[in-house]
């Protein structure tokens, strides 16, 4: 299959997530070890050919742990990525497309949610309401939309002005059924692109959460609470925050390479 | 000119209000209020709660407590810190220099980085694809762990640098500050000039597309006074509106790396008075982040005005 140079990169970073996305969905089939498996002849090993990453304190394989944590870190990124792709569009196809004081109101309230900085905030939303994993989708889609909202917002602006739309008005289309069915899918391919990043941004959100301790609680494992748990043995070892924040990197890094692809072939 | 500017500050007031709503709405979600430290104290009895409670006026209806908070802030009235019962504004007062210093490092080091990387990429194709892949590296960081792995590497390591706090103790030599200073603000700064580089990089080339730098090579002029005099000036006030704008990214960079790197700055009040559950410094700072980046935005609103013609309305 041919790709064209331009676009080798993000070809490898989607072969790159969708091999995580595999690994993460079949992790007790695929990992060597058990999530909670002891070896404690081997406690605080460095990686070897027996623990790829090495074992942590309780000689608990830490590839395996890692494989574990990129169900949550994932599941998270992606699933509060939709939440906020959905109220973005929603807030930006409404500010775009009605106009004047709605407009006003709307972007008034986005402006101050991003004035307000996002990881302080969402710490203490964290310390305040000790969440679970449900709960943490939740905020870091509530704090992810803004950015979406804009970019929405925007192309509706433009979509409005074009002839076919004052075309379905005068054929009396209603409102509603002109942004449904005409403006906010050609809004699509910008909301993508936001919405691809903002998963990437919802992932380093929950890790910085998680590594402060305020995102997900043990014994749940997200590559973030990983971090956490390994700052207090950084120096003996190095290798439990090396690799879970590897994979932070990396994940992140693929999302996005990416939506930079994606926001390239829109303006090719 | 004076009524635009007029406008905007009127325009900036009641978006911190609706900012001021927030953060207070947020507090009061906590299971148990803003007390809910002492609840989780097996040694405060619930009589002493009750106390507190309508000693410190948290039994009145929500909106006349969110009143004479909102009063009692614009007055510089912050409130007293639960960890150490000294006035919050005081407490953060005193962590501001330490925090500026590292900021502003870190912003002076990552403009120059960027302009340095935004222009040659411009420039060359070639820096251009190598520049960028970097730039999308420096997006994606983990600020916290690329702050570890640097720790790791060159202070633990090699044994460059100190892996944490301001100065050593009882040493008050430049030399020791700076040895102190360069870990955290390259980490503050790579995130920062990542962005600005990739901004800087697609303005120039916006303007380099421009007939008038075509014109411009038609007579003659020397590529690096094209880049120079005409793309960069042109780009410049964008860039400088982006570095003003992400002042917010800052505030939250801030947090993790002066907490990685034990610097004794408001980050890390942040992080000390989040782990005591000290609401009113909490509340405080959220504040002031609010306001810094809402007064920012508004200087960069205004010096866009005043400077690039082409952004005021024709009369």
């Amino acid at each position: 299959m041919r790709i064209r140079p331009r676009y080798r990169g993000a070809a490898a970073a989607a072969v790159v997530l969708v091999i995580l996305m595999l690994l993460a969905i079949f992790a007790p089939l695929v990992t060597p070890f058990e999530f909670d498996q002891l070896d404690l002849a081997n406690r605080r090993a460095g990686p070897s050919a027996r623990h790829w990453f090495g074992t942590d304190e309780l000689g608990r394989d830490l590839f395996t742990r890692v494989i574990f944590g990129a169900r949550i870190s994932l599941a998270i990124g992606i699933i509060s990525a939709m939440m906020s792709a959905m109220i973005g569009m929603t807030i930006g196809g409404l500010a775009g497309y009605a106009g004047k004081w709605v407009d006003d109101v709307l972007m008034r309230f986005t402006d101050a949610m991003l004035s307000i900085p996002r990881l302080p905030l969402l710490m203490i939303a964290g310390a305040v309401l000790e969440p679970t994993v449900p709960v943490l989708i939740v905020l870091v889609g509530l704090a992810g939309w803004m950015e979406t909202a804009r970019v929405v917002r925007a192309d509706v602006q433009s979509i409005k002005a074009r002839d076919f739309v004052s075309a379905a008005r005068a054929m009396g289309a209603t409102p509603p059924r002109i942004i449904t069915r005409h403006v906010l899918p050609l809004a699509f391919p910008a909301a993508t692109v936001a919405t691809t990043i903002a998963v990437g941004r919802g992932i380093l959100l929950e890790s910085a959460l998680s590594f402060f301790g305020v995102g997900v609680q043990p014994p749940t494992a997200s590559w973030g609470n990983m971090l956490y748990q390994a700052q207090t043995t950084m120096t003996t070892e190095p290798w439990l925050g090396i690799f879970p924040g590897a994979f932070i990197f990396i994940t992140v890094l693929c999302f996005n390479v990416l939506g930079d692809a994606l926001s390239r072939t829109r303006s090719s | 000119m004076l009524f635009f500017v007029l406008r905007r500050v009127a325009q900036t007031l009641p978006l911190l209000l609706v900012v001021s709503v927030l953060i207070f709405a947020l507090i009061h979600a906590a299971p148990g209020g803003p007390l809910s430290l002492y609840l989780e104290n097996p040694n405060v009895r619930p009589e002493d709660i009750e106390r507190l409670r309508r000693q410190l006026g948290l039994d009145r209806p929500l909106p006349e407590q969110y009143l004479k908070w909102l009063w009692a802030f614009v007055r510089g009235d912050w409130g007293f810190s639960y960890a150490d019962g000294r006035p919050v504004l005081d407490r953060l007062a005193e962590r501001v220099p330490a925090t500026l210093e590292l900021v502003g490092t870190s912003t002076f080091i990552a403009i120059i980085i960027a302009l340095v990387v935004g222009i040659l990429a411009a420039a060359r194709q070639g820096f251009d694809r190598v520049s960028m892949v970097g730039v999308i590296a420096g997006i994606s960081l983990p600020t916290f762990w690329f702050g570890l792995v640097l720790q790791l590497l060159f202070a633990n390591a090699l044994g460059w640098f100190p892996s944490s706090g301001r100065s050593s103790f009882g040493a008050v030599t430049l030399q020791d500050r700076i040895a102190h200073l360069i870990l955290p603000a390259m980490v503050l700064a790579s995130a920062q000039a990542a962005g600005w580089s990739r901004y800087l990089r697609g303005s120039m080339k916006q303007v380099l597309a421009m007939p008038f730098a075509a014109s411009a090579r038609a007579k003659g002029a020397g590529e690096w006074r094209i880049l120079l005099r005409h793309a960069l000036r042109n780009a410049m006030l964008p860039f400088v509106t982006v570095v003003l704008l992400d002042a917010s990214i800052m505030a939250s960079g801030a947090v993790v790396t002066e907490s990685v790197f034990a610097w004794p700055g408001v980050g890390g009040l942040f992080t000390e008075a989040l782990a005591k559950r000290d609401y009113t410094v909490l509340m405080a700072f959220l504040m002031c982040g609010s306001i810094a980046v809402a007064v920012l935005n508004l200087v960069a609103d205004i010096a866009v005005h005043f400077l690039d013609p082409r952004t005021r309305e024709a009369a």
